[in-house]
C-alpha cells in the first residue's frame, strides 16, 4: 500500500517536473524559432501573421537586402575586431591581476582586493566616466569600447579562486627548475586553466559582441559603429534604407518585417557559433570559486 | 635568481633586528616581477573607476567644460535640492523601487526554482537538452530583447494576433503604462533565468550524497529531500545573490529601459538612471545629472549594507 502511493506520487512527480522543464523550453525556443522561419519567408505569407515556424516558400530576399551595401559588413566586421582584441585584452589583464592576488604572502594584497570590492558596489556613473573617456582621446576610437570595461571584478574575483586550487607544489617545481613569476604564470598556471580562460573569454566575449550602450555614448561617428547600433536602426528607430533601394532586387521579395528579422539572425548569429566550441571546457566546475567564496 | 634571493633570505635571517624599509625593499625585489605584473592594473583601476569618482565631484559644482573638474565653482548640495524638489522626483523613485520590488519576487527566485527541478531529473540527455536551450536567450543583446519585443508586442504583432483568436481586441502593449513592468521583468525572467541557473546548479552539485541517503531512510520523498537537504544547502549561495541584488536595486539595467520606454509609458518606465541618462547625455546638464546619479550610488550602497548586516544578524550568512 505504502510503496505504491511512494510510486504514484513519484509519478506525480516527475510528470509535473518534465511538464514545467518542457514548457520552459519551448517558451525559450519559440521566438527563435519564429524569427528565423521570418526571416526566410515570403511577404505574402508573413502579411497573415500569426506564429510561422515553418514557412512554405522560402526566399534569401530580406538577407540580399541587407547586404546590398556594406553598411552591414562593415558593422559586423568592427564587431569582430572589438571582440577579438577585447577579449584578449580582458584575459592578459585579468590573469595577471588574478595570479599574484592568489598569492598568500603577496603584500597589500587585502588592500588591493579591497579596493576592487568597492568598484563592484560603488561606480562614479555614466557622467564622469564618459569624461574620463573623454580626457583620454578615446571618444570615437574602439579603445572606448575595450578599455574602460578591461577587468570585469567578478571575472576576477572568480579567476583568483579557481588560481589558488592549483597546488603549490607544482610552482614550486618549476621555480626550482628556474622559471620566474612570469614563466610559471605562463607555463603552468594558465595551461592548467584552459576550463577557466575558455569559460571567461566567453563571457567577456558574449559583452563585447553584444555591446551598445557605451557605444552609442562614445562612438558618434557611423562609419564606425559596431552591429548592435546599426541593429537598433533597423529593429527599434525602424531605418530600413540600410540597403540598396535603387537595385534590381524585386521589391516583393521581402517586408520591413522580414528585413527586422534577418537583422536579428545575422547580428545573433556569430556569437551564438561561438559557444558550443567553448562548451566543452565550460563545466561548471569552473562557478564552483564563486559558490565557495 | 631566485638562488640569489633565497641566499639574500638566509643572510639576513641571522640579523636580529631589520629596519622596516629593508624588509620592504627586499620584498620589492624578491616579487618584483609580481609588482610589475600589477602595475596596468592599478592603472586601470585608478583611471577608469577611481578616476569617475573623483569625478563625481561635479555633483557638488557649477560644472563649466572649460573650467574642468577641480576649477569649476562650488554650489554645494543646490543640484541636489533641485532633485529633491522636482515634481518628477516621487515618480522616479516609485518607479525604481516597484521594478526592483517585481524583480525580487520574480526574477530572483526564478533561477532557483528553474535549478531545482533540473536537479530532480533522472535522464541526463533531456537535463543536457532543457540546459543547453535554456542558456541561449543570455547570449542575445539588449537590442535584439528590445525588438522582439518591439516586434511581438506590437498592435499587429504575434501576441496580439495570437490574443486575437481568442477573440481579444488588440492592445498597443509597449505604449500602455499598466503594461511596462511586466513587460520588462517577464521578458528579464526569459532571459535570465537559465544562466541564473548555473551558480545554483554549481552549488547543489557540491551537496554531500549521503545526506540524501540519510533523509531517504528516514522516509523524506523527493518533496521532503528538496525541502530539508538541497534548499538548505544551497542557501549561503542564496543569500549572498540576494544580497548583491538588493545592492544593484537602483541601478536597474537602463539599457533595456530606454530602448523600450517612450513618453507615454514614462508614468511606469522612467527611472532614476534613464533620468540621469536623459538629463546628463542628451541633455548636457552635468552637474545636476551627475548629482542625481551620486544619490543613486549612495541609496545602493546604504541598501547593500542594510541587507548585509541584517543578513548577518538573521542568517550568519554575509558578503563581508
Amino acid at each position: 500500500m505504502l510503496a505504491e502511493q511512494k510510486h504514484w506520487s513519484n509519478r506525480l512527480f516527475n510528470t509535473i517536473n518534465y511538464s514545467l522543464l518542457i514548457l520552459v523550453s519551448v517558451v525559450t525556443i519559440v521566438p527563435f524559432l519564429y524569427i528565423v522561419a521570418v526571416s526566410f519567408a515570403a511577404p505574402a505569407e508573413v502579411a497573415k501573421g500569426g506564429l510561422l515556424l515553418f514557412p512554405t516558400e522560402f526566399t534569401l530576399g530580406a538577407y540580399k537586402y541587407i547586404f546590398s551595401t556594406d553598411t552591414m559588413f562593415k558593422g559586423i566586421g568592427i564587431s569582430i575586431y572589438v571582440t577579438v582584441v577585447g577579449t584578449f585584452i580582458n584575459l592578459v589583464l585579468t590573469s595577471l591581476t588574478a595570479y599574484p592576488l592568489a598569492k598568500p604572502g603577496l603584500r597589500g594584497r587585502r588592500l588591493f582586493m579591497l579596493m576592487i570590492l568597492v568598484t563592484m558596489l560603488f561606480s562614479g556613473g555614466i557622467i564622469p566616466t564618459y569624461f574620463v573617456v573623454k580626457a583620454f582621446g578615446m571618444i570615437n576610437t574602439y579603445w572606448s569600447l575595450m578599455v574602460p570595461t578591461a577587468i570585469s571584478a567578478f571575472n576576477l574575483i572568480v579567476l583568483k579562486n579557481f588560481f589558488q586550487q592549483i597546488p603549490d607544489s607544482l610552482e614550486d617545481s618549476a621555480k626550482i627548475d628556474g622559471a620566474g613569476d612570469l614563466g610559471v604564470l605562463f607555463r603552468i598556471v594558465l595551461p592548467l586553466s584552459m576550463p577557466a580562460m575558455a569559460t571567461f573569454g566567453l563571457f567577456y566575449a558574449v559583452g563585447h559582441w553584444n555591446t551598445f550602450f557605451n557605444a552609442v555614448m562614445y562612438i558618434n561617428d557611423s562609419e564606425k559603429f559596431p552591429v548592435q547600433v546599426i541593429l537598433r536602426q533597423i529593429v527599434l528607430l525602424s531605418q530600413d534604407q540600410i540597403g540598396d533601394t535603387t537595385s534590381q532586387q524585386d521589391p516583393t521579395d521581402y517586408l520591413p518585417q522580414t528585413i527586422r528579422m534577418a537583422s536579428i539572425v545575422v547580428a545573433t548569429l556569430p556569437i551564438v557559433l561561438v559557444y558550443p566550441f567553448l562548451q566543452k571546457h565550460f563545466a561548471k566546475g569552473v562557478l564552483l570559486g564563486s559558490v565557495k567564496g | 635568481m631566485p638562488d640569489l634571493d633565497n641566499n639574500l633570505v638566509q643572510a639576513t635571517a641571522g640579523i636580529p633586528v631589520e629596519s622596516k624599509r629593508s624588509i620592504i625593499k627586499k620584498d620589492l625585489i624578491r616579487n618584483r616581477y609580481i609588482y610589475l605584473m600589477l602595475l596596468p592594473v592599478i592603472a586601470y583601476y585608478g583611471l577608469f573607476h577611481y578616476g569617475p569618482m573623483y569625478g563625481l565631484l561635479i555633483a557638488f559644482k557649477d560644472y563649466g567644460i572649460a573650467d574642468g573638474v577641480w576649477q569649476s565653482p562650488w554650489v554645494g548640495f543646490t543640484h541636489f535640492q533641485h532633485f529633491f524638489e522636482n515634481p518628477y522626483f516621487w515618480r522616479l523613485i516609485r518607479n525604481t523601487l516597484m521594478i526592483n520590488i517585481y524583480e525580487l519576487l520574480f526574477a530572483f527566485p526564478a533561477p532557483i526554482i528553474l535549478a531545482l527541478l533540473l536537479n530532480e531529473l533522472r535522464l541526463i540527455l533531456f537535463k543536457r537538452v532543457v540546459q543547453t536551450i535554456s542558456y541561449l536567450p543570455h547570449f542575445i543583446s539588449i537590442v535584439v530583447v528590445a525588438g522582439m519585443l518591439v516586434d511581438f508586442a506590437a498592435r499587429d504583432g504575434l501576441i496580439n494576433n495570437i490574443l486575437g483568436v481568442f477573440g481579444m481586441e488588440p492592445v498597443a502593449f509597449l505604449q500602455e503604462p499598466g503594461w511596462f513592468r511586466f513587460i520588462y521583468v517577464s521578458s528579464g525572467v526569459w532571459q535570465g533565468i537559465g544562466w541564473g541557473s548555473i551558480i545554483y546548479l554549481a552549488a547543489m552539485s557540491t551537496i554531500d550524497p549521503t545526506l540524501y541517503d540519510a533523509a531517504r531512510m528516514d522516509g523524506a520523498g523527493r518533496w521532503k529531500q528538496t525541502l530539508h537537504v538541497t534548499i538548505p544547502d544551497i542557501m549561503p549561495t542564496i543569500v549572498i545573490l540576494f544580497i548583491l541584488s538588493i545592492g544593484s536595486m537602483l541601478s536597474v539595467g537602463s539599457e533595456k529601459i530606454i530602448l523600450l520606454y517612450n513618453p507615454l509609458t514614462y508614468e511606469t518606465a522612467d527611472v532614476i538612471s534613464t533620468y540621469v541618462y536623459r538629463k546628463g547625455i542628451l541633455g548636457a546638464d552635468f552637474g545636476y545629472s551627475a548629482a542625481v546619479g551620486l544619490f543613486n550610488s549612495v541609496i545602493s550602497f546604504v541598501l547593500l549594507t542594510l541587507a548585509n548586516t541584517i543578513s548577518k544578524r538573521v542568517s550568519e550568512h554575509r558578503l563581508w
